[in-house]
């Protein structure tokens, strides 16, 4: 969908406060000197030579960490021993690379390319480089639906109902939060009913679980609760691929439009855009890939906040183009990061959900810091 | 060449009926201007000609066929729209705003056609912004800005367009130059309604004037018989003179009066 390719539509500004949203009927000006762009034929050449090479890198990058990913674990396993395990039978080889390492490395690859893929979508749509899921309290809310099915203790983590039980709390969730912040409200107000829908639905997971008379329900809640990759199967991937390709296919079918919402809803819609359906889709595409991920692996967060800001400065900042690179590089993060937390040195194996929140927060912040001007006064 | 009709058109926002009955036909070749007082509805009779404001009563029609009924495309192709004081959100190169106005055309704005990047280019040339192609958007002044976004209007080429106070925010010499551009637009055959509050530029550069109060058409015509004293005081509060100077009206607002507007 989209393509890369050298034109005039080159974006040279590295990041800065302005590159905020704002919408319709708001201007924010910043003194002349923080707003002076870089407009050497140099900065433009260097660029147009990096965007063709950018797609193709993030593969290559992709299938090294995947690499990787089937070579670390605590079975000594070499890379090239990991490729022979994967196509012929190995022995004990064989079952650890196709039966708990690939499981794992395909989840981080789908859960990373969604996330960076919604991220990017919801930016795009709210106008706001500080909107994700996991700003929208929809992995918590994904969690508390998957948590009331667990409750009942009709079925366990491997059931069907899982993912679509996850996907509405994430659809509730981010639906509420694009409602209350969708026009016109300011950058604070998008962070607070996030906080709100997130705080909400962790409240409830805590009173299920404490509530909860069966033992054996608490356990299952509590394992999973904890968002990682490991121990996970073929089931799992299965389990949410296909959700995963659906919100895929939703989000990149709005790709064009959102480059129209750049100039505020009234003009997109001047445009011919439906500023409806593309909310729809964008919410819908957003909500199905985060419940399905977290209904396999449980909270992971930030990552579709971060891998946008780290594409914008190659590919510029048309929200439709930024769409395939967030998605790439979110693989390539999401796998890196499970990549790190096996080779880290403690007795038990440190949850992904906790590194991505320990590299993403402090990001978030650093995100809001340079925009804490906008954050007064100027709408999302 | 396009003929956009308002037909009792009523539009209300929220509880408030924001227009009533508007007839209005607005023809091809000229440049109409709507003035009126702050909330008069002047906004939201411009969106509805649009087709962006859904009617409570009342059609829009453009060359005899119902807004409502065409698919957006096409309606896009059509009627050129610049809202009031719009921003943009994300640093793009002035020459990418420029081009989504080519997005009604099929266009994207890193594949235009060569129609398309001649329309870009046109559209940046006549507001005076040739040089600013590879500018950052968000880095340039508010009056660069809206005459940015005016240009992304321009560069759809559509038949009718219709633009939101597009002089507000410039100096002296780029109100000229837009509002030469948009008298040429008409003149070569589109249909041009521009929301403005300069009566003497109103005056000066429009072919007809409607005068919107409270919802409701006051008058429409030429600038010398819709701007009269009388009207002037009655409906913005104001205590002006209308003079004639070299072929122009000239409206000087004197004071306001007390209890009124």
């Amino acid at each position: 969908m989209t393509r890369i390719r050298g034109s005039e539509f080159c974006s040279s500004a590295p990041e800065r406060p302005h590159e905020a949203s704002l919408s319709s009927g708001h201007f924010v000006l910043y003194p002349e000197d923080a707003t002076k762009p870089s407009t050497s034929p140099l900065h433009v050449r260097r660029m147009s030579l990096v965007r063709p090479a950018l797609l193709p890198g993030l593969i290559a990058l992709i299938g090294i960490l995947s690499l990787a990913s089937l070579a670390i674990g605590p079975a000594p396993i070499t890379v090239p021993l990991a490729l022979k395990a994967l196509v012929s039978d190995q022995g004990a080889a064989s079952t650890v690379v196709r039966e708990i390492r690939l499981p794992r490395t395909v989840l981080a690859v789908l859960i990373g390319w969604i996330f960076g893929l919604s991220g990017a979508g919801l930016q795009g749509l709210l106008r706001n480089p500080l909107a994700d899921t996991a700003v929208f309290g929809a992995p918590q809310a994904a969690a508390f639906g998957a948590v009331l099915v667990i409750y009942s203790g009709l079925i366990g983590t491997l059931s069907w109902a899982l993912p679509f039980a996850a996907i509405a709390g994430a659809l509730l969730s981010i639906a509420l939060v694009v409602a209350v912040a969708g026009r016109g409200a300011t950058i604070v107000v998008l962070v607070l009913a996030g906080l709100a829908v997130g705080s909400l639905a962790g409240a409830g997971t805590s009173l299920a679980i404490s509530l909860s008379p069966n033992p054996f329900a608490v356990t299952e809640i509590v394992f999973w609760l904890l968002g990682s990759f490991e121990d996970r199967s073929v089931v799992h991937v299965w389990l949410a691929a296909p959700f995963i390709l659906l919100a895929s296919a939703l989000i990149l079918w709005a790709a064009s439009g959102l480059r129209a919402l750049a100039l505020g809803e009234d003009t997109a819609q001047s445009l011919g855009i439906d500023v409806s359906l593309l909310r729809g889709l964008i919410v819908a595409g957003a909500a199905i890939g985060t419940g399905a991920s977290v209904a396999v692996a449980g909270s992971i967060g930030f990552v579709g906040l971060v891998v946008p800001h780290l594409v914008r400065p190659l590919v510029g900042y048309d929200p439709a183009r930024t769409l395939v690179p967030a998605g790439l590089a979110g693989a390539a993060l999401l796998l890196a990061a499970d990549c790190a937390v096996r080779l880290i040195p403690s007795e038990t194996e440190v949850k992904i959900g906790v590194l991505t929140a320990l590299l993403g927060v402090p990001f978030f912040l650093r995100v809001i810091a340079r925009r804490k001007a906008e954050l007064v006064e100027s709408p999302a | 060449m396009m003929r956009l009709e308002a037909r009792s058109l009523s539009v209300d926002l929220g509880a408030r009926r924001a227009l009533d009955r508007i007839d209005l036909s607005l023809e091809p070749g000229r440049l109409t201007v709507i003035v009126g007082p702050n909330g008069a509805g002047k906004t939201t009779l411009l969106r509805s000609l649009a087709g962006l404001a859904e009617p409570a009563q009342g059609d829009v029609i453009l060359n005899g066929a119902s807004l409502a009924g065409m698919r957006a495309s096409a309606r896009a192709r059509a009627i050129a729209y610049l809202p009031q004081g719009g921003g943009v959100a994300w640093p793009l190169p002035v020459a990418g705003v420029v081009a989504l106005g080519r997005l009604p055309h099929g266009e994207k704005p890193d594949r235009l056609s060569d129609a398309g990047r001649e329309a870009v280019a046109a559209a940046l040339q006549s507001v005076g912004l040739q040089g600013f192609a590879q500018r950052p958007a968000t880095a340039l002044s508010g009056g660069e800005r809206a005459r940015v976004l005016l240009a992304r209007a321009l560069a759809t080429q559509a038949p009718v367009l219709l633009v939101d106070e597009p002089v507000a925010a410039l100096d002296p010499h780029h109100q000229l130059v837009v509002l030469d551009v948009l008298k040429q637009r008409a003149r070569a055959g589109a249909t041009v309604v521009a929301i403005m509050h300069d009566l003497s530029l109103a005056a000066r550069f429009a072919d007809m004037i409607v005068l919107l109060n409270q919802g409701k058409i006051e008058a429409f015509g030429p600038p010398e018989a819709v701007l009269t004293e009388a009207r002037l005081g009655a409906i913005f509060g104001i205590r002006a003179r209308v003079l004639r100077q070299a072929g122009s009206l000239v409206v000087v607002a004197e004071s306001p009066i007390p209890d009124a507007g």
